[in-house]
C-alpha cells in the first residue's frame, strides 16, 4: 500500500556508535509517541519541527525501558521525503538497533522496500528530473533482487508452513461468508464465535510459533548473548580466552556508547555466541564487584545463556550461592574450573545448586575439559525442534515484520470474538491476517476468497 | 426505406432493468430520452427468478434509491413479500430482499416509464448504430427509422444472439420466446467490439393447485413492514409466503441416468455459465455427496398460479424434468406449466468501457447490464443508472460521475467489470467490497444522497427531509459523546439485568454504548432523548458509535485509496515510453488504460513494484511539463 509510514535501519549494519531508525508518513509521529517515553510526559506530536529530543523508548504495554535515545522531529513538507519524519538515534550495534526497528513496527509501521524513502522523496516532488530515472531503475532492480532472495527463502518448509496457515484462514472466511451471502444455504453450521474462536486460536498459536521460530533465526543471526559470571579470581578471562582463542572471533570491538560493554562474537560448533561485558572481564576480573550486584542483574537479564564459573580449590561462598539465585529460571552451564589444584569445593552441593543445568568441570589452565563445555553448548541450543539438520527459521525481518503484523490481527480478532463482535466484523481483522500472510509468499489476490467459497460449498438458488 | 424519425439527447436501446433505470435516469438529468425496445409488453420484465435484493444486491437497491433511481420504489409497491435478511449479523451484512409480483413489477415500471417527462418509450429493434469517426449519433431500426442523438446507451440484456437450449432443441431466441437481436449483435462486432459467449439458465414453472404444501416448510415473509426506498410510506402488509421442499437421491438418480441428454455435457453449450447459479445437473455432478439441494416453490404473483421452482434450473429435455419435479416431495403430482432452459448470448468484453461506461472505441456510446458480462436483475439497474446518468450529462455537456469502491456497491461493481473483466456472468456479492463495513444497508441515503441531488436525480424536498435526519444523526451522536452516566442503583440493575458488568465509575453515554450488551434502547432508558427520535437516526447513531473503531479502521484504509485515487493518469499515456515496466503489466495497462494509479493498482498482473514505477514515471511527467527557466 502507498502512503502508508514507513521504517528503516538508516546506518549502515554493525558499524559506528549510533544507529538511525527512520520513520516517514502520516503516522511517524503517532507510532513514536506510543513507544517514547519523555521527560516530564513529553509528546513528540506537540515538539516543535526541526528539533531533538532525549528519552526513552519502551514497550507500549508493559512500559519496561527498551532503549535510550534522542528522537528528531521533522514535519513535512520541510523533510526529505516531504511527509512527517521521525528519526530515532539509538545505540549502534545489530542488537539494539533492530529491538528499535522491531519495536516500531509492532506500531503498525510497515518495513520500508529499497529504494523507497528515495521513492517518497521523489513523489512528493523532492528530488529533480536526472534523478528520475535512477529511482526506476532502483526499484526495478531492487525489487527484483528482493524477490529472488524471498522467493529463495520460500522455498521448501515455511512456505509450505504458511500456505497451510493460509487456506485454514480462507476456509473460515468462507464459512463466514457464505452465511452472509447465502443466508438460507443449509449446508454449513453457521459460523458460530465459538467455533470461530476455536479457529483463530489455533491459527494464532501456529503463528507465534512460527514467530519462535524467528526468534532463533535471528538468534542465529544476531548471536546467542552470553554472560560470564563468577567470583573473583575463579577463571572468567580464561575461559573468555579460551573460547575467544580455540573459535575465531568473527566480529570484536563494537563498543557501545553509554555502556561500557564491549561484546566479542564467537563461533561454537555452529553456534554464536556473542560475549556480554567482556571488558569487565578483561580490565578487572571482578563484574560482581565493578559494577555491583544491581548492574549484573542487568546484564543478566539481556542474556540468553549464562556460564557461571566456580572455583574447585575454594569452598562455595555467599556470592556464589547469591549468583546461583540471580540465575535461576535461565540457561545456565555451570562450571567448575581448576579442577588441576586440589579440590575444596563441595561438589554435591554445587550439584544441588546446579540442578537441571549442565555442570562442567574444567581445568582451562590445561585445556581440560573445553570440548565438553562447547559440547554443552551446542546441544543446549540445538535442543528440542531445532535439531535436526533441516533448519526452517524465518530470517527475513520482512517477513517477521509482517507475521507479527499478521499475529496481531489474529489477536485482534480473537479480542472480538470474546467482546461478542459480530462475525462479519471479526472477519475484517481476520482477512487482514490473510492478506499479511500473502504478502509474505507474494500472494494476495482477492479473488481467491471467491474461488474457495464457490469450490468448497454448493451455492445458488 | 430509411427515414428521419427524431432528434435526441439520450437513446436507450432496450427496457429491460438496465434500460429502464437508464431511461429514467437520463430524462431525470434533464436529457430529451427516448426508450427504444423490442416488445412493449415487456419493460421491466423478469425472465427469471422473482425477486429483488439480497445480500450486496439489497444494498445496491438501496443505493440506486438514493442516487433518485427507481428499482427500489418500484418493488415497495409490487412486492408480495418482504424480508431483512442476516439480521442476526453485524449492521454491514443486513440486507433487504422482496418476492415480487413480476406482472405489476412490469406494468407498476412501464407505467413509472410513461410518465416522466422528458422520456419517449417506443417499439422497434435496432439494427445499426450511426457511428461517424468513432463517434456515436444515433440508432437505425429495422423499420428503417433514423433516429439521432449526441449519447446511446444498450441496454440488450440476452438479447443479442440469444440461443435458447432446452435438451436436444436449440433455436434462436431472447428469453423467454422473445425475438433475438442478431444484426445489433454482428454490427458491434463489425465496429470492433470483443464479444464474449456467455450462458444463463432458468428453471421450471409450475401450477400452485398442483402442489402439496403440506410435504414442505413454509418461509414467511417479515412482520414489521419493510422498503426499499427513502420515499416509500405505504407498506404492503399482505403477503404471500413462499415454500421449501429438498430434492433426494431419487432426483439425483434420474439426472444421473440423463447426463448424456444435458445440454451441458453433451456439448451443445459452449458459453461460460455462472458458478453462483449453477444448474441442478451441476451442483449434483459437482457435489455428488450431498444427499439433498433445496428448493425454494415462490409465487410469480398475486394474480397467477405459476410458481417458479428456485434451485431447480435446468436445461435437461422435458421429459426429464418432469419426471425430476415428480421425484421431489410436494411435487409429485406437479403440472408443469413452462420448463426451464438456458440460453447463451454474447456480451461485450467490459474491459473496454471507461469506469462511466462509455465504450472507448466509440465516443458517446454506453453499455449497461447483462451486455456487460453481469447477471441480475440489480447489477443490471445499478449500471443502467449510471450509464443513463452518464449518457444525460454527457449530452447537456456535464460533468460524468463515477462512484469510487468506497462510495458504493455499484462503485465496486464498475469498477471490477472495466478493470478485471470477468470470466463468467458476474455477481455482486459482500465479499467483493473491501470496505462493506462503509457500505451499509442503512446508509445509503448518508453516502449517495448528496450526490444525488448535486446532479438533479433527488427533488429539493427529499433533499431537505435528507438533511434533518443527517443532522438529526449528528445531534444525538454528540449528545451521547458528551452525556455522563453515574453509577446509580438504577443504572447498574439496567445493565445487569442485560448480562453486563458493573460500572466502577460514571462513563460517557456513547462509551456504555459501545459494550456489546448495550443496545440504544437500553441508553435512551438511562438517558432519554429530549426529542422524539425517528427509527432510523436511532439507528444510524447506534450503528455509528457501536462500530465506531472498526468504522474509523476503514476509513483510513479509505484515505489512502482516495490519495492514490487523486494520482490521475492521462489518456494520452504511452506505456511503451516507461522503460521499467513487465511486459504483462505493460500488456495490461495498455488493455485497460486505467484512469487513476488506484485502478492500474487493481489490474491482475500489475504489481506493486510496476505501480511504482508508473507513479515515478507521472510525477517526472508533470516536472517534465513545468516550463523550463
Amino acid at each position: 500500500m502507498e502512503f502508508d509510514t514507513i521504517t528503516a535501519i538508516s546506518t549502515p549494519m554493525g558499524e559506528g556508535a549510533i544507529a538511525i531508525v527512520r520513520l516517514s508518513g502520516d503516522e511517524a509521529f503517532a507510532i513514536a509517541d506510543r513507544i517514547y517515553k519523555g521527560p516530564q510526559g513529553k509528546r513528540l506530536i506537540d515538539a516543535t519541527s526541526h528539533t531533538i529530543h532525549y528519552g526513552h523508548l519502551v514497550q507500549p504495554k508493559t512500559e519496561d525501558i527498551v532503549e535510550e535515545v534522542m528522537i528528531s522531529v521533522m514535519r513535512g513538507p520541510k523533510t526529505f521525503t516531504r511527509e512527517d519524519v521521525v528519526e530515532i538515534n539509538c545505540h549502534g550495534g545489530i542488537v539494539s538497533v533492530n529491538r528499535v526497528l522491531q519495536l516500531v513496527l509492532s506500531q503498525g509501521a510497515r518495513l520500508a522496500e529499497p529504494g523507497e524513502f528515495t521513492k517518497r522523496a521523489f513523489l512528493n516532488g523532492r528530488i529533480d528530473l536526472s534523478q528520475a530515472e535512477a529511482v526506476m531503475d532502483l526499484i526495478r532492480a531492487k525489487t527484483d533482487k528482493a524477490m529472488n532472495v524471498a522467493l529463495g527463502q520460500m522455498e521448501g518448509r515455511l512456505s509450505q508452513l504458511i500456505r497451510k496457515l493460509r487456506q485454514e484462514i480462507l476456509e473460515t472466511l468462507a464459512q463466514v461468508e457464505v452465511n452472509i451471502d447465502y443466508p438460507e444455504y443449509d449446508d454449513v453450521e453457521e459460523m458460530t464465535h465459538r467455533m470461530f474462536l476455536e479457529k483463530a486460536s489455533l491459527v494464532k498459536v501456529e503463528l507465534e510459533k512460527l514467530l519462535r521460530t524467528s526468534q532463533q533465526g535471528k538468534i542465529l543471526r544476531d548471536g546467542l548473548s552470553t554472560v560470564i559470571i563468577g567470583r573473583p579470581n575463579v577463571g572468567k578471562s580464561s575461559l573468555l580466552n579460551s573460547l575467544v582463542q580455540e573459535n575465531k572471533a568473527i566480529v570484536t570491538d563494537i563498543p557501545g556508547t553509554t555502556r561500557d560493554v564491549i561484546e566479542e562474537y564467537v563461533n561454537v560448533r555452529g553456534v554464536p555466541l556473542r560475549l556480554l561485558d567482556t571488558a569487565g572481564i578483561r580490565e578487572t576480573e571482578d563484574i560482581v564487584e565493578r559494577i555491583g550486584v544491581e548492574r549484573s542483574r542487568a546484564v543478566l537479564k539481556e542474556a540468553d545463556l549464562i556460564l557461571l564459573v566456580l572455583n574447585y580449590a575454594d569452598n562455595l561462598t555467599i556470592e556464589d550461592e547469591k549468583l546461583f539465585e540471580a540465575v535461576s529460571g535461565m540457561d545456565v552451564i555451570v562450571i567448575v574450573n581448576k579442577t588441576d589444584l586440589p579440590k575444596k569445593i563441595n561438589l554435591n552441593r554445587v550439584k544441588e545448586l546446579t540442578g537441571e543445568h549442565r555442570l562442567v568441570t574444567t581445568s582451562l589452565l590445561e585445556d581440560q575439559g573445553v570440548d565438553e563445555l562447547e559440547e554443552a553448548i551446542a546441544s543446549l541450543f540445538f535442543a528440542g525442534t531445532l535439531e535436526t539438520g533441516d533448519l526452517t527459521y524465518v530470517s527475513n525481518s520482512r517477513h517477521i515484520a509482517l507475521l507479527g503484523q499478521a499475529l496481531k490481527s489474529v489477536e485482534d480478532a480473537v479480542w472480538a470474538i470474546e467482546s461478542g463482535t459480530p462475525v462479519d466484523l471479526v472477519q475484517i481483522d481476520f482477512t487482514k491476517a490473510w492478506e499479511l500472510l500473502g504478502e509474505i509468499i507474494g500472494d494476495s489476490v482477492h479473488e481467491g476468497l471467491i474461488n474457495q467459497l464457490f469450490s468448497q460449498f454448493c451455492l445458488g438458488k | 426505406m430509411q427515414y428521419e424519425a427524431g432528434n435526441y439527447d439520450v437513446i436507450v436501446i432496450g427496457a429491460g432493468h438496465a434500460g429502464s433505470e437508464a431511461g429514467l435516469a437520463a430524462a431525470r438529468v434533464g436529457a430529451k430520452t427516448l426508450m427504444i425496445t423490442i416488445n412493449l409488453d415487456m419493460v421491466a420484465f423478469m425472465p427469471c427468478n422473482p425477486s429483488v435484493g439480497g445480500p450486496a444486491k439489497g444494498i445496491v437497491v438501496r443505493e440506486i434509491d438514493a442516487l433518485g433511481g427507481e428499482m427500489g420504489k418500484n418493488i415497495d409497491k409490487t412486492h408480495i413479500q418482504m424480508r431483512m435478511l442476516n439480521t442476526g449479523k453485524g449492521p454491514a451484512v443486513r440486507a433487504l430482499r422482496a418476492q415480487a409480483d413480476k406482472t405489476l413489477y412490469q406494468q407498476e415500471m412501464k407505467n413509472t416509464i410513461e410518465n416522466e417527462p422528458n422520456l419517449t418509450l417506443i417499439q422497434g429493434m435496432v439494427e445499426r448504430l450511426i457511428i461517424e469517426d468513432d463517434v456515436c449519433k444515433g440508432v437505425i431500426t429495422q423499420t428503417g427509422a433514423v433516429y439521432h442523438a449526441k449519447t446511446v446507451v444498450i441496454t440488450t440484456g440476452t438479447f443479442l444472439r440469444g440461443e435458447i437450449i432446452l435438451g436436444e432443441l436449440k433455436y434462436s431466441s431472447g428469453p423467454n420466446n422473445q425475438q433475438p437481436s442478431i444484426r445489433l449483435s454482428e454490427h458491434l462486432e463489425e465496429i470492433g467490439f470483443d464479444l464474449v459467449r456467455f450462458k444463463t439458465g432458468t428453471p421450471p414453472r409450475i401450477n400452485s393447485h398442483s402442489i402439496d404444501y403440506s410435504k414442505t416448510e413454509i418461509q414467511p415473509g417479515d412482520d414489521v413492514p419493510r422498503a426499499f426506498s427513502y420515499e416509500t410510506t405505504k407498506f404492503i402488509t399482505d403477503q404471500l409466503p413462499c415454500w421449501l421442499t429438498y430434492t433426494n437421491e431419487g432426483t439425483h438418480q434420474i439426472i444421473d441416468e440423463n447426463l448424456h441428454r444435458s445440454p451441458m455435457y453433451s456439448g451443445m453449450i459452449k458459453g461460460t455459465g455462472p458458478r453462483y447459479c449453477p444448474s441442478i445437473e451441476d451442483k449434483v455432478v459437482r457435489f455428488n455427496d450431498k444427499p439433498r439441494h433445496q428448493i425454494f416453490l415462490e409465487p410469480e404473483g398475486r394474480n397467477t398460479q405459476e410458481v417458479y421452482v428456485q434451485g431447480l434450473s435446468t436445461s435437461l429435455p422435458e421429459d426429464v424434468q418432469r419426471r425430476l419435479l415428480a421425484s421431489i416431495p410436494g411435487l409429485e403430482k406437479a403440472e408443469l406449466m413452462r420448463a426451464g432452459y438456458a440460453i447463451e448470448y454474447d456480451a461485450i468484453v467490459p474491459t473496454q468501457l471507461w469506469p462511466t461506461l462509455e465504450t472507448k472505441k466509440v465516443k458517446n456510446l454506453y453499455t449497461a447490464g447483462q451486455i456487460n458480462g453481469t447477471s441480475g436483475y440489480e447489477e443490471a439497474a445499478g449500471q443502467g443508472l449510471m450509464a443513463g446518468i452518464n449518457a444525460g450529462l454527457k449530452a447537456l455537456e456535464k460533468e460524468e460521475l463515477i462512484l469510487s469502491r468506497s462510495d458504493a456497491y455499484i462503485g465496486v461493481l464498475i469498477d471490477d467489470l472495466v478493470t478485471k473483466g470477468t470470466s463468467e456472468p458476474y455477481r455482486l456479492l459482500t465479499s467483493r467490497a473491501e470496505y462493506r463495513l462503509l457500505l451499509r444497508h442503512d446508509n445509503a441515503d448518508l453516502r449517495l444522497t448528496e450526490i444525488g441531488h448535486a446532479i438533479g436525480m433527488i427533488k429539493e424536498d427529499r433533499y431537505q427531509r435528507f438533511l434533518l435526519k443527517k443532522a438529526a444523526v449528528e445531534e444525538e451522536k454528540e449528545r451521547l459523546q458528551t452525556l455522563f452516566i453515574k453509577p446509580t442503583q438504577q443504572v447498574q440493575q439496567v445493565i445487569v439485568e442485560h448480562g453486563g458488568s458493573e460500572l466502577k465509575d460514571g462513563i460517557r453515554a456513547a462509551d456504555l454504548l459501545k459494550r456489546p450488551e448495550m443496545s440504544y434502547e437500553q441508553i435512551q432508558q438511562l438517558a432519554p432523548s429530549e426529542i422524539l427520535l425517528d427509527t432510523e437516526v436511532k439507528e444510524q447513531v447506534e450503528i455509528q458509535i457501536k462500530y465506531e473503531g472498526y468504522i474509523e479502521k476503514s476509513l483510513q484504509q479509505v484515505d489512502r485509496l482516495k490519495k492514490m485515487e487523486n494520482k490521475k493518469i492521462p489518456e494520452n499515456i504511452d506505456y511503451d515510453a516507461i522503460s521499467g515496466l513487465a511486459t504483462e503489466a505493460r500488456h495490461k495497462l495498455k488493455q485497460v488504460h486505467p484512469l487513476s494509479v488506484a485502478q492500474a493498482s487493481r489490474i491482475s498482473g500489475v504489481n506493486p513494484a510496476d505501480v511504482s514505477i508508473l507513479l515515478v514515471y507521472l510525477e517526472q511527467g508533470k516536472i517534465a511539463r513545468i516550463p523550463q527557466n
